[in-house]
């Protein structure tokens, strides 16, 4: 298991597990009373053994041994739910708390970039503000002086690098402070979220830097990101937690997939509904079907699976259609089992299950619902049920790369891939 | 995907890296040892953090750094009415103006350090969750902002020394080894109330009464020779009861007791190794309760 290779490993960490004190009567000692108090019992709880342990129910694992290596050079995402453990995770790895349990050994220098710009201070200059804001980040003075135009041409603040931060704008203020992050070199670089930050294409610009770092002289970097293309076209490999556990380290696929999963298990999609009933037909439930099963995540240029749960009274001529609707609820998309394919349901009374296997699209990313809706063919809707589930497009990038097509830079829901490159033939000089 | 692992070519090739640090990161509870050699790696964030303090300290103020003097000044005159006139404090044969002045300034220095180093931490909390580094720069910086307030504020003890034709003495040399004794004395107690404060934050309310209350025990506006001679190693144990009478006696040539200063010199490093070790055990703690 020790890897003994020089150079090796970057990071080992050994049943890492987090502990904190939740609840009403939560932190041990708040104040100087309960602590005093405490202190006069301290010694009576000694004679009885140990010191009495926190009680289960406002103890809160937010790490439950956590065990995994890292090798040097490795681009690491770190995906997972809300509340999963992440950013715990990269606390104990930035040392800013210490693991209750467990132990963790790194091989280099660390820096940390829990949030751009920590420590700036509203008084002072941009300039005063990127050595400030160096130093606490672990730079020498003169390291910071050698990259400092560096910095301010990255920032693109020329102009205003002797004004007070106070007056900037907070783009600026962001673009500063992510500059001044991007000019680290440390053995090991720790980013959360840093990347949700900024306009369209200065979070491109962070992430073409981050990944210039990190190829440059195999630097290791863990990125913790809800960003999922980023992570997809950053990371070398993922590791997934969940609920405090690690759930999987691997290949990035493997780990994007693993977290489309672990979505999944945490939405209500697949239990039945009550959304009540038409004059002819119920219906019960529609599910999202990836290729492990039920999901929440789409992902572009995939067929679009859906499975719906239905009772029919029998009656001819009834048939489904079923409606994308992006994040404003206008519908963009429709299947129609009457007008596509030419079916309707079958006229012996009973539940059915449907499964619907749509061509690939390729959806922006966000978030979008699915509206399902039975009728009597041309005459009348029978069930509708608006927004029956919720699903997300987590990144789209027909393309490659790590530019995200998403929804809301308002270009459109649907990508247009071209299916041959495109042609262009010279037709003459320019008429002018 | 696979040009990511390629070696990097041309300039992009970096010589192969020393030995690189490696760092072990697991519960430490109990008490430890501070970790000296890492906060020495850290000097220039100590440096960086103080020049921040001064730069940030008079900004959009209509004086400045006049307010370094108008501060002691104004002590100065209000101590001279109040104890030099109407209560005739006596003040060992010296100007009771040069005596006061004397006083405060070492008095200023640590009323300034201490309280502020004191909160250091609880308002740095935004920055303790955030990144790492040796977290007792955060107190042990607060010092240099008053330390210049304390430089620029001698410019008026240098005048009062002038006006009350105190010439030079050789025993003005060794005021200096009196302003790092206050400093100690205001780290030390300031670096324990910061660790004290994250966890209790009591004693943001404390600390400005024991500030007051503790002028009141120390020989700013009255002589050490006030009190009585059987209670001299009590008061004494008062660090800056010997910091002060020494620089004053330093300065002024008002007389000196030498255990005093030895018991107070004494105090000082107790207090300050206290302060370390507090907040050595407790450091680890405070990103997860700031």
């Amino acid at each position: 298991m020790r890897m003994t290779r020089r150079g090796g490993t970057a990071i080992r960490a050994e049943g890492v597990s987090k502990r904190y004190r939740i609840g009403k009567t939560a932190p041990a000692y708040h104040t100087l009373r309960d602590a005093l108090a405490a202190a006069a019992a301290a010694p009576f709880a000694r004679l009885r053994g140990r010191p009495p342990a926190p009680q289960g129910d406002t103890a809160f694992w937010a790490l439950r041994d956590v065990s995994f290596e890292i090798a040097e050079g490795e681009i690491v995402g770190v995906v997972g739910r809300n509340g999963a453990g992440k950013s715990t995770l990269l606390k104990i790895l930035s040392r800013i708390t210490d693991p209750t349990e467990g132990r963790v050994t790194i091989e280099g220098r660390v820096a940390s970039l829990l949030e751009v710009g920590t420590g700036f201070h509203s008084e002072l200059t941009g300039r005063e503000n990127v050595f400030l804001n160096g130093s606490i980040l672990g730079m020498r003075r003169a390291d910071i002086a050698k990259r400092f135009d560096a910095i301010v041409d990255f920032a693109e603040i020329e102009r205003f690098i002797d004004t007070p931060v106070k007056h900037y704008s907070s783009g600026m203020h962001m673009r500063l402070a992510f500059a001044v992050a991007a000019h680290l070199e440390p053995d090991i670089l720790v980013v959360d979220e840093v990347l949700a930050v900024g306009d369209a294409r200065f979070q491109q610009k962070c992430l073409g830097k981050i990944d210039e770092v990190s190829r440059r002289g195999g630097r290791t970097v863990l990125l913790v990101s809800h960003n999922l293309a980023a992570v997809k076209s950053l990371a070398t490999s993922g590791l997934v937690l969940d609920r405090g556990r690690l759930v999987l380290q691997g290949g990035v696929d493997e780990a994007i997939a693993a977290y489309g999963r672990l979505q999944q298990d945490g939405a209500t999609g697949a239990e039945e509904r009550d959304w009540g009933a038409g004059a002819h037909t119920r219906i019960r439930s529609v599910e999202m079907i990836g290729p492990d099963g039920p999901t929440r995540i789409y992902l572009p240029g995939t067929p679009l699976r859906l499975r719906i749960l239905l009772d029919t009274d029998g009656t001819p001529g009834l048939s489904v259609d079923v409606f994308l609707t992006n994040a404003l609820r206008a519908r963009i998309a429709l299947w129609s089992m009457h007008h596509f394919d030419a079916m309707s349901l079958p006229t012996e009374p009973g539940s059915y299950e449907l499964t619907i296997e749509a061509a690939p699209i390729f959806l922006a990313s966000g978030h979008y619902c699915v509206d399902v809706a039975t009728a009597v063919t041309m005459v009348n809707w029978d069930h509708q049920v608006h927004e029956a589930i919720e699903f997300e497009t987590p990144f789209s990038n027909v393309g490659g790369g790590s530019w995200d097509f998403k929804q809301s830079f308002g270009y459109g829901f649907v990508a247009l891939p071209s299916i041959a490159p495109p042609r262009l033939t010279k037709l003459g000089e320019r008429a002018d | 995907m696979d040009e990511r692992t390629a070696t990097p070519i041309g300039e992009e090739m970096q010589p192969p890296r020393a030995r690189k640090p490696i760092t072990v990161i697991e519960a430490r509870p109990g008490w430890r040892a501070l970790d000296f050699r890492e906060a020495f790696a850290y000097r220039e964030l100590l440096y960086v953090l103080a020049a921040r303090d001064l730069k940030v300290r008079y900004k959009q103020t209509a004086l400045g750094a006049a307010w370094a003097l108008l501060q002691p000044l104004t002590m100065m005159i209000v101590l001279s009415i109040v104890f030099g006139r109407l209560a005739g404090v006596p003040s060992d044969g010296a100007p009771y103006p040069v005596f006061a002045i004397a006083g405060l300034l070492p008095w200023t220095f640590f009323a300034n350090v201490a309280p502020t180093a004191g909160n250091s931490l609880v308002v740095s909390a935004h920055i303790l969750t955030k990144v790492y580094f040796p977290r007792l720069l955060i107190p042990l910086s607060t010092a240099g902002a008053p330390l210049v307030d304390f430089a620029i504020s001698a410019l008026l003890l240098v005048a009062m020394l002038a006006w009350s034709h105190i010439g030079f003495h050789w025993s003005q040399l060794a005021a200096p080894f009196f302003v790092l004794g206050a400093m100690i004395t205001a780290l030390g107690v300031g670096v324990l109330l910061s660790a004290l404060t994250v966890a209790y934050r009591d004693f943001r309310h404390i600390v400005p009464f024991l500030i007051q209350f503790w002028m009141f025990a120390s020989p700013v506006a009255y002589p050490v020779a006030l009190v009585p001679a059987e209670w001299r190693w009590l008061y004494f144990l008062n660090p800056m009861a010997g910091m002060i009478d020494g620089f004053r006696h330093a300065l002024i040539g008002t007389p000196l007791d030498l255990w005093g200063v030895a018991l107070s010199s004494t105090s000082a490093l107790v207090i300050f190794c206290v302060g370390l070790a507090y907040f050595a055990r407790v450091e680890r703690r405070f990103a997860d309760i700031a």
